[in-house]
């Protein structure tokens, strides 16, 4: 049993854990992603990893509540344990492979789309620890899906934070942020790129037209996330690539993003059937 | 003179019954009809059976014993040798090993020797009988990758020596492809599984889920780190293979590997569990192994109408032959000398049908079986709504890739001798990582091969 040790609530649906799991803290890198499961009868869910503690023993993960399994998990309180707690799982971001010398001088542009900015904080938190210069868009709906602006404020050269509704930060995507950034001049030597599919859709066309070389993180469906089931599948310059193994970063200009929507829907209309559980005795 | 009866039948659960269920299909023995099936044995002075068994049971002495009503008796025999007799009883393929070899069979119907494997650990488990014996702890540390058969025979043989063994497991239930990838109408998960798994903890061996070799931990770390004196690889082929062919990414492809674990592992099956499963009205299972066999008759039990394309025929089918004899009982249509070579989707990117092309048998190919080849302008197509795609597997290259000078092959395979040793001192594999997809009962005997060297290369240590 995997024990949460410390949980709150950074917006009224999303929810940050610290669990203990002295093997995952020891071995967890940026990029790399988890699986939980809340109970005996429950699904595997896929979460990313949004920090470590290697002294403490712990890994943090973030959850919004968006159906059954993510609604089992935040209501999880403090001193209760997950049921399993597995990982660390995939490739961890290429630049913790990078040489010092490799880094100098290089500029990263990092652009996180709602709950995409928990996965994207312990890249920045790495990159900013081996001295580089690193710029970060955070994109919510509204400023009440708007996650770790502090924290990673603290870490980044410029953070820009854009709403949907302009309720906070300026009134736009971030795909408009983008290319403000590249009419003002600013030049990035890469760009990573996390959130919603469609957000890394639209972030990779931008991407393509401002010339800005751009990683994905894809966040597809999985089962056991080691590579035996396949239901990560997506396309990848033309070749199917397992999610989970073999991402789940990749070269955004590669990722085929129309297939990988429609692979991610193919249970939504059983979970949501699932999710809702007549009130009134129709079914 | 023994008893020149006929093979004893073994009762099954109605096909038409079945097909709607997940209970198991066969009922197995009682003890008359085990005593009566024991007593047709020759009791051969040199027997070919056990020859032909991967862990070497020894098949006329438990026969005998149950003949004699002995039944405990026969299970300490089986024990001796096998950790996971109810699992083997129930997916060995004897027709090709112990019953193959059986003397009975040159003229008539062999002994069944599975059917009395199961029996003897079936009835121990309800008799409550436990065999763990083992010498006094040696306090040394052996660490056991993957909790399938060749690593659950590995761990029993080096506990039994005295050794402190540790399974590491990526998933969170332990037992490989006896928990993701054989359905419960074949093998009883809480009953048989979980009985036989813990039965390997009884002789102290410990067993840590959730933990992926290659990224929690590396081998290296366990040696080096954890005071792990030798390290037994037994992680599997896991990796599920595609056809390439154009729409295997539609909605609707999915791998056998996938189908089974979501219905197995994760029980999809059950209403009460969590993980959702699709099934649709007709599907097709592209393969003709044990694993399509399984993946065809959940999805049958699911409610789909099922059919098998295989490209080549019957007389070729990789599975074994009670597997297809059930299948079509069950009602499974089966389209043989076909392949598919294009899956079509509708305008939302859902399976619509497949597109197979007509195959002959041509010139024997490296197994020795004829090769399919096709048949020029020769099409037909299957409206399905489900393609499980049930082409075997390979191992997953993880370890090899973070163990380095631990050498492998082009298919992933890990590459070691008959021993289990590999191209890195202290560190051994058997099973599927070494040979690709292969039998329950062969990993099993490569495990036991290791767990004799390992105690014989940590002896040499001092």
């Amino acid at each position: 049993m995997y024990k949460i040790v410390k949980k709150r609530f950074l917006t009224p649906t999303i929810c940050l854990m610290d669990v203990d799991a002295p093997r995952m803290a020891k071995s967890a890198q940026p990029g790399q992603f988890l699986i939980v499961r809340t109970h005996d009868k429950g699904e595997r869910i896929p979460l990313t990893v949004c920090d470590y503690n290697r002294e403490e023993g712990t890994v943090t993960i973030v959850t919004q509540i968006v159906g059954a399994s993510s609604r089992q998990i935040c209501h999880l309180n403090e001193g209760d344990s997950f049921t399993d707690f597995a990982g660390p799982l995939g490739q961890p971001s290429e630049f913790i492979h990078m040489s010092d010398s490799d880094l100098a001088g290089k500029r990263y542009l990092f652009i996180a789309g709602g709950l995409g900015t928990a996965p994207v904080y312990p890249q920045v938190k790495y990159l900013h620890s081996r001295g580089v210069e690193v710029d970060v868009i955070i994109g919510a709906k509204s400023s009440s899906l708007l996650i770790l602006e502090n924290e990673m404020r603290s870490i980044c050269r410029n953070l820009y934070i854009c709403t949907d509704d302009g309720s906070y930060g300026e009134k736009g995507l971030v795909t408009d942020v983008m290319r403000k950034l590249a009419s003002k001049g600013e030049r990035y030597d890469m760009g990573v790129a996390i959130g919603p599919m469609i957000m890394m859709k639209f972030a990779t066309i931008t991407a393509k037209e401002i010339g800005l070389p751009l990683i994905v993180s894809l966040n597809t469906l999985m089962v056991d996330g080691t590579g035996m089931c396949g239901a990560c599948r997506v396309t990848v310059g033309g070749k199917t690539k397992f999610a989970c193994v073999d991402g789940p970063e990749f070269d955004a200009y590669l990722v085929d993003f129309d297939e990988a929507m429609r692979r991610q829907g193919m249970y939504r209309k059983i979970e949501e059937e699932a999710d809702h559980k007549c009130k009134i005795g129709l079914n | 003179m023994r008893n020149k009866i006929s093979r004893v039948p073994v009762r099954e659960q109605d096909p038409k019954l079945r097909a709607s269920n997940f209970e198991e299909v066969c009922y197995g023995y009682n003890d008359e009809e085990a005593m009566l099936e024991a007593s047709r044995c020759l009791g051969c002075k040199n027997p070919g059976c056990v020859k032909a068994c991967p862990v070497s049971i020894q098949v006329p002495q438990f026969i005998y014993e149950v003949e004699q009503g002995n039944f405990a008796k026969a299970a300490g025999i089986i024990a001796a040798d096998s950790s996971l007799p109810a699992v083997c009883g129930r997916v060995c393929p004897q027709e090709s090993q112990c019953e193959g070899s059986c003397i009975l069979g040159v003229k008539g119907e062999p002994v069944a020797i599975g059917k009395l494997e199961r029996f003897v650990a079936d009835r121990a488990r309800k008799d409550g009988i436990k065999f763990t014996e083992r010498l006094p702890s040696n306090g040394i540390k052996v660490a056991v990758v993957g909790s399938g058969p060749a690593g659950l025979a590995c761990a029993t043989d080096l506990a039994k020596m005295g050794y402190d063994v540790t399974i590491f497991e990526v998933l969170h239930e332990p037992g490989g492809v006896l928990q993701y990838g054989i359905p419960e109408f074949r093998l009883p998960k809480e009953e048989v599984v979980k009985y036989e798994i813990n039965s390997v903890r009884d002789l102290g061996v410990k067993i840590e889920t959730n933990v992926f070799v290659g990224r929690t931990v590396t081998v290296d770390n366990l040696l080096d780190k954890e005071g792990f004196k030798a390290v037994f690889i037994g992680s599997g082929a896991g990796l599920p293979k595609f056809m390439g062919i154009p729409g295997e990414n539609l909605n609707g492809v999915v791998s056998a590997n996938e189908f089974l674990t979501r219905s197995n592992l994760m029980r999809a099956f059950d209403p009460e569990y969590d993980t959702p499963i699709y099934v649709g009205k007709r599907v097709a299972v592209v393969g003709g192994g044990n694993v399509a066999m399984d993946a065809a008759r959940t999805a049958l039990r699911l409610g789909a109408d099922v059919s098998i394309i295989y490209r080549r025929t019957e007389k070729e089918l990789p599975a074994r032959v009670e597997e297809v004899h059930h299948a079509k009982e069950e009602g499974i249509t089966f389209h043989m000398l076909s392949n598919p070579v294009e899956i079509f989707g509708d305008e939302k990117g859902w399976v619509r049908s497949v597109k197979c092309q007509r195959m002959e048998l041509g010139e024997p190919d490296q197994s020795g079986r004829r090769s399919p080849v096709p048949v020029e302008g020769s099409y037909f197509d299957l409206e399905v709504d489900v393609v499980i795609m049930s082409l075997g597997t390979s191992p997953n290259p993880l370890i090899a890739s973070t163990t380095p000078g631990l050498n492998t092959n082009k298919y992933n395979c890990i590459v070691a001798d008959e021993w289990g040793a590999t191209s890195r001192a202290g560190v051994f594999a058997g099973g599927d990582a070494v040979t690709g997809a292969a039998t329950v009962i062969l990993a099993m005997g490569s495990g036991r091969a290791a767990a004799k060297k390992i105690d014989e290369y940590i002896k040499g240590l001092n």
